[in-house]
């Protein structure tokens, strides 16, 4: 059972562990700032903004990952564009996350009253103020919980780098399993490194939310 | 309102038409290159009515079904594969298969072929699911406290995949500094690195040879027999290359304790060898590729017994 411990494993275990952080933090970066651009162009009064915004969540959100994967690491090559297998992987996540970011945002947005914008022009403000000063501070409230979910689901989407070419977790799973090792004990290890992240970030939002809470 | 909805309907369109076009460029060609009617022959074998295995439980079971379980690999082409459009399988495993089964006194047509993963092997063997496994299995220690060998019926090596053209790369020394591709965790891995390649892993060598006919990758490596297969599907471009450099002695697994089975698997092989068939099974699959047959290995004393 103790198989990180055993025969060096150790090492491969907290680069597996440590490659799996730095692809989730990187991409849930740009995923974020990505998801901020895309919810802004969808309530925003230009309607070319508001279809571009649309046609991306409706494309990126409703593509299997996997597939965004194969895409950015044997589509791209053949256009000449050449880039990492790491960059690669952190394109085809943030591109992924970003919409589903994006449409909790969205949603957030909606459940501030229409009055409060309304107000906020009348007083004379652009869009951009109105949004970023009076619309988006009162939605942050509303979205942590669900954004939060988001965030807990990409280091776990991210496993899937481990089948193009980025180390991480899962392909600590893969270099054990062809090792010989027993496949339940593997299993129990890496779920364990992915427990823990999943945990650290549900414990952030968590932490966020209740510093944002408000009697209504 | 309605302008809007247009434009937006019509972006989506664009996309998944982007979309689907990428697709269609991962699909992996079917086998369009099976070579015209000078290609080598695939070899027929003489169904044994007579076999009489006393004595063997997996024999004797699988006669009274009328039936023979086969487990295969269906992703490796010439080597172990399944066109999913026909089911029908080809391959140089296949045709062991089938030799091995003829001489068992089981027509083809008798024959009922499982693919089942490197990963399940052993259990599917001591679990009663097949009577016997022909796929790329190398003969092992570890393997051998779960299940019986019988062979080997082929010797193969870790080796390199490399496009036509180039000839740069000549050995596993010379990939030094060379972009090279294999599968996620498998031993190939570490093999290659000790000649300090750059590697790049992915979950299976058919996306490594796409990478390869891109050019992304200056090499492929595995055992020299899976290389063979992807060479002689992709006649023209790519070639295998190098001594192996390791060494894989492809096995036939069975059921634990069927002495009788296993003598009997033995002398199929060895029969089958001796007249040619393995040879000329060899020349219509693997051979494409253009390498020529290695020597036919000898058998494994502990197998032979």
């Amino acid at each position: 059972m103790g198989i990180p411990f055993e025969d060096g494993n150790f090492s491969l275990f907290v680069r597996g562990f440590l490659g799996t952080i730095e692809l989730s933090a990187l991409s849930a970066l740009f995923a974020l700032l990505l998801g901020f651009m895309l919810a802004a162009f969808r309530v925003s009064p230009v309607p070319v903004l508001r279809g571009f915004g649309t046609a991306w969540v409706t494309i990126f959100r409703n593509t299997p990952l996997t597939l965004m994967f194969f895409a950015v690491t044997f589509v791209l090559p053949r256009l000449d564009v050449h880039i990492s297998s790491f960059t690669a992987a952190v394109a085809a996540l943030s591109i992924y996350t970003g919409s589903f970011v994006c449409e909790v945002l969205r949603a957030g947005i909606n459940t501030v009253p229409l009055g409060q914008a309304e107000a906020a022009r009348s007083l004379g403000m652009g869009f951009g103020q109105t949004l970023g000063l009076v619309v988006l501070p009162q939605a942050a409230r509303a979205v942590l919980a669900p954004m939060g979910s988001v965030f807990i689901a990409l280091p776990r989407n991210s496993a899937i780098g481990g089948a193009f070419n980025v180390f991480e977790l899962f392909s600590v799973q893969k270099t054990l399993t062809e090792k010989g090792y027993a496949i339940f004990a593997i299993f129990f290890w890496v779920a364990l490194a992915y427990l823990v992240i999943s945990f650290a970030v549900g414990a952030v939002f968590s932490a966020l939310e209740r510093r944002t809470a408000v009697a209504r | 309102m309605k302008a809007r909805r247009t434009v937006a309907a019509a972006l989506s369109v664009l996309a998944l038409t982007a979309v689907a076009a990428c697709g269609k460029d991962g699909t992996p060609n079917s086998d369009t290159n099976k070579g015209g009617s000078a290609a080598p022959q695939l070899p027929t074998y003489q169904v044994n009515a007579d076999a009489k295995l006393d004595g063997s439980p997996v024999w004797t079971k699988a006669k009274a079904a009328g039936k023979l379980r086969i487990g295969a690999k269906s992703d490796q082409p010439f080597l172990g594969f399944e066109d999913v459009q026909t089911g029908k399988r080809n391959g140089f495993d296949i045709e062991i298969a089938k030799m091995v089964a003829a001489d068992l006194g089981f027509s083809p047509d008798q024959i009922q072929f499982t693919t089942i993963n490197s990963s399940a092997r052993e259990t599917s063997i001591a679990g009663d699911q097949i009577d016997y496994y022909v796929g790329t299995y190398s003969i092992n220690d570890n393997r051998k406290k779960q299940i019986d060998f019988a062979g080997p019926y082929y010797i193969a090596g870790q080796s390199l995949l490399v496009n036509k053209d180039n000839t740069a790369i000549t050995d596993a020394k010379s990939t030094e500094g060379k972009a090279v591709c294999t599968v996620t965790g498998s031993t190939s891995v570490d093999n290659i690195k000790t000649y300090n390649a750059k590697v790049t892993t992915f979950d299976s060598y058919s996306l490594c040879v796409e990478k390869l006919l891109t050019k992304e990758v200056d090499a492929v490596t595995t055992d020299d027999a899976i290389l063979k297969g992807y060479a002689a599907k992709n006649q023209g471009k790519l070639k295998v290359v190098g001594e192996p450099f390791s060494k894989e002695r492809y096995g036939i697994g069975l059921k634990k304790g069927d002495a009788v089975l296993q003598k009997a698997i033995n002398d199929a092989l060895k029969k089958h060898e001796d007249n040619g068939d393995w040879k000329k099974a060899y020349d219509a699959t693997l051979g494409l590729s253009g390498s020529a047959a290695p020597a036919v290995p000898e058998l494994d004393p502990t197998t032979a017994s």
